[in-house]
């Protein structure tokens, strides 16, 4: 069984990481009636008794003793970092996993780069290291981060670095929220763009969620569970984004935004954790949904968000999940993939659901979907027989499309009206070891990106001619 | 090379009672292949070479006489397609006089692994070249048994693996054959091969089973070597790989749509069959039928291309039951799309990169896409 470590950077990335790993618990408490710490536990949390002297950790088949998170939590200001230690979570997490600072990045991408990315290299790394030993088979690192602030985007994308460096065949799925249009930070443009760049090269997988779409998710999980229409009564504690059962009681403002994000990152590792007829390791997405090395932004898209508290569940629902995974109001940044072209596509299944169930839907929505001409049957199906808290089965889909064309050109576009004014940009250039040239590469970079994008739309609706075969002489 | 799935094999077998695994005879690392060719068959399979050839000597040292080794994998992902065209390549090294036979399961048309033609035409190429005959299961064939003949309405893995097994045991199980002189064949694997794969470049084996029926129908039905053997012949000529609702208590129409193809252009050629008849009254079956010079290429005599095997032991609660393993074109179609999209998606270059990254260049692909053609066009030759 492998392990994946979580790092979690910037007062986003922690907020996220901390519902995140609150979930996790509730889910596992959910599973593992026996506790005993059995191996789909060992993924994410090492198992330590407190009382033995050689530090403490036990192995796989014993009793639960004290759970720990296998994380690395960063920050440069200390009040989020803070609220957790003094939180219902600080079990889960020891001392020696923080790293803050004072002063915070004053959402300045190159302040998190290069001023704090050098001070504390030495001890991030160590950090790291130090919780890479702690596992027996190191999968896969999940970074989660924002790309608006200065500390998640800047010091986030250079942990991203180090994390290639140091660790150069661990896989890097990195979670990163895009700012919105109305974002509140107004240097927002400026550190997506910084952090892109970053985020092209190094990393193997990104997904990218915008916080508009996880607002329309919410409200409409709100206006349902509101709208009083009979029959429509949700059971409580199955939304996405309810943390019923899980440590923490109050729910603060993000909080449900926050859950849905978490309950990604959990249905992306239920194949690798819990057993299932069609087993999906992490290595695979990297592996399937990536054909192409710098096109890897997988866009998420989770279904049922809430369960009706209707007790008879017939097989339409089952079909209504998956062809809601493809509709445009289920995925986690605002676009339409139908409308654009799917270069592979994942489904990653849970709970009672047969291989045939799966075929007919994959069968049935293939027509209304436009795939790439040289991958018509690009689908990586995954199977894992147990269903999250609450439901009793669900979809997660990560398709790779061009939709992600308007996100970056939109961001582009804010970036730009900026930088013609040449607007806060002596924030930036202050910052020891910063240039202008900067700014310009990661422009480029964005550009040549969207540029591939715009070579395969190109392909879209056009009948490609099959590449002519070798013929073999007689 | 992850331990899930064995892990769960292991305590099945366990649970049965029956029959079970050696405790010491598997092998299983912590991470994946990743649906990588190139990871399972330039990383993790010289890597784990050793232990695997001693696991597979122990138990090669307990055989009294060994008839042959018979490798069992899929094409689709990364550790049964890479790690085991590497281990079939070693072991052809370690056991030059033994027959090797692989099994494989090809994979949905519609897309399991985005990845799968690749992996499966790097199989496929390299297996030729050290397997003596390769014999495949298409998941979707079987699911279609499944959806159709047994009446299953949510087929579950378990379920197509079932059918597949009983078609494996039917083959398999002990039999007489022409060579065995009266016992049960001490050579089973050796026999199929020699019967069925005679040149070199015609390896590929499918294989058809009847009846096949849901278990609660079986004691209400009546059959009849005949009948069955006409249906299995129409199955053989007109490539289909089951009998498609046909009603076994009434009398068969004797000119049904199906034989009118006979003489057609979708007619299936083959180059040789093996027969295997068993159950009750095996040795009155008359299999004159599958003698027809017709029915084979024009370069091998029907009295070498065809040969029957007979057991009177009933086999999985089926009274009488006939299985065809044949070396024809039946597979050539199916092989021929899975090239033609993996030749698709290798123009565009798309995922090149994960192979290259792994050790497999680009002109290993084009190796085997050759290879594969050559494969393609002496089949269609036939």
């Amino acid at each position: 069984m492998t392990q994946s470590v979580v790092v979690q950077v910037g007062q986003c990335g922690n907020q996220v990481g901390c519902r995140f790993w609150d979930l996790a618990l509730r889910e596992h408490a959910h599973v593992n009636k026996k506790g005993v710490y059995d191996e789909a536990l060992s993924s994410f949390f090492r198992n330590v008794d407190l009382r033995r002297n050689d530090g403490g950790s036990c192995g796989v088949g014993g009793k639960i003793e004290n759970l720990k998170a296998r994380a690395v939590l960063v920050d440069m200001e200390e009040g989020v970092v803070n609220e957790i230690l003094q939180g219902p979570l600080r079990e889960v997490f020891d001392s020696t996993q923080f790293l803050t600072d004072v002063s915070g990045s004053g959402n300045n991408w190159a302040v998190g780069h290069m001023t704090y990315g050098s001070a504390y290299r030495e001890q991030i790394v160590d950090k790291l290291r130090k919780t890479a030993e702690h596992c027996d088979c190191l999968q896969c690192f999940f970074l989660i981060h924002s790309m608006g602030g200065g500390t998640g985007s800047g010091l986030g994308t250079r942990v991203l670095s180090m994390l290639e460096e140091e660790f150069p065949e661990v896989c890097r799925i990195v979670t990163s929220i895009y700012p919105s249009a109305e974002d509140d930070v107004i240097t927002s443009p400026y550190n997506s763009i910084l952090a892109m760049k970053e985020l092209t090269e190094h990393a193997d997988c990104v997904l990218p969620i915008e916080n508009q779409a996880l607002v329309h998710i919410v409200n409409k999980i709100k206006h349902m569970s509101h709208c009083g229409k009979p029959g429509s009564v949700i059971k409580t504690d199955t939304t996405v984004m309810s943390g019923q059962g899980g440590l923490s009681r109050a729910e603060k403002p993000f909080d449900t935004m926050n859950n849905i994000v978490a309950n990604l990152l959990l249905n992306i590792t239920s194949s690798a954790r819990f057993e299932g007829s069609l087993n999906m390791d992490l290595n695979e997405i990297a592996m399937n949904l990536v054909p192409f090395p710098r096109m890897h932004y997988l866009v998420p898209s989770l279904t049922p968000l809430y369960t009706l508290a209707d007790v008879s569940v017939p097989p339409r629902r089952l079909d209504q999940m998956f062809s809601d995974a493809f509709s445009k109001d289920h995925q986690l940044i605002r676009a339409d993939p139908k409308h654009s072209l799917y270069l592979a596509c994942a489904l990653m299944v849970r709970g009672n659901v047969q291989v045939s169930d799966l075929r007919r839907n994959i069968e049935r929505l293939k027509p209304s979907l436009p795939f790439v001409s040289w991958n018509q049957e690009g689908w990586k199906t995954s199977l894992c027989s147990v269903p999250p808290v609450g439901h009793s089965h669900s979809l997660l889909a990560l398709a790779n499309n061009t939709c992600v064309k308007p996100t970056f050109i939109g961001l582009r576009e804010r970036f730009t009206k900026l930088y013609r004014k040449k607007a806060h940009l002596h924030h930036y250039l202050h910052v020891d070891g910063m240039e202008q040239s900067y700014f310009t590469e990661a422009v480029s970079c964005l550009n040549s990106l969207i540029e591939e994008y715009d070579h395969l739309d190109a392909t879209k609706g056009r009948l490609m001619p099959d590449a002519p075969r070798f013929s073999i002489a007689r | 090379m992850e331990p899930k799935v064995i892990n769960q094999t292991i305590c099945r077998s366990a649970k049965s009672g029956r029959w079970r695994y050696g405790e010491t005879s598997h092998f299983s690392q912590k991470q994946g292949c990743g649906n990588n060719w190139a990871h399972g068959f330039c990383v993790h399979g010289p890597r784990h070479r050793d232990v695997v050839e001693e696991l597979v000597r122990r138990e090669v040292e307990r055989c009294d006489r060994l008839a042959g080794l018979m490798a069992m994998m899929s094409v689709a992902g990364g550790t049964g397609s890479g790690v085991g065209a590497y281990i079939t390549r070693y072991l052809r090294d370690v056991y030059p006089k033994s027959f090797i036979l692989n099994h494989l399961t090809w994979p949905y048309g519609t897309g399991e692994v985005i990845v799968q033609n690749y992996n499966s035409v790097l199989t496929l190429a390299h297996l030729y070249h050290h397997s003596d005959a390769i014999l495949v299961h298409e998941n979707d064939t079987v699911h279609r048994i499944c959806s159709q003949l047994l009446n299953i309405k949510h087929i579950s893995f378990t379920d197509v693996n079932r059918v597949i097994a009983h078609q494996l045991g039917s083959i398999l199980q002990p039999a007489l054959t022409t060579d065995s002189n009266g016992i049960y064949s001490r050579n089973p694997l050796g026999e199929l091969v020699g019967s069925l794969a005679c040149h070199p470049e015609y390896k590929l084996l499918s294989v058809s089973t009847i009846p096949q029926m849901p278990s609660s129908s079986i004691a209400y039905s009546t059959f009849s070597w005949p009948g069955l053997l006409k249906h299995l012949r129409q199955m053989l000529i007109s490539n289909s790989k089951m009998e498609e609702c046909i009603d076994w208590q009434v009398q068969l129409p004797s000119a049904s749509e199906r034989t009118r193809t006979l003489l057609g252009s979708s007619f299936n050629t083959s180059l040789a069959n093996l027969l295997i008849l068993r159950g009750k009254d095996v040795y009155s079956a008359e299999t004159g039928s599958f003698e027809d010079p017709a029915l084979y290429s024009s370069w091998l005599s029907p009295e070498e291309a065809f040969n029957v095997w007979k057991s009177p032991v009933i086999f999985n609660k089926y009274e009488k039951s006939a299985t065809l393993v044949s070396n024809s074109k039946a597979l050539l179609r199916p092989l021929d799309n899975m090239l033609g999209k993996a030749w698709n998606m290798f123009a565009s270059r798309a995922y090149i990169h994960q192979y290259v990254k792994f050790g497999i260049s680009e002109e290993d692909f084009l190796d085997s896409f050759t290879f594969l053609e050559q494969v393609i066009s002496s089949y269609n030759q036939l």
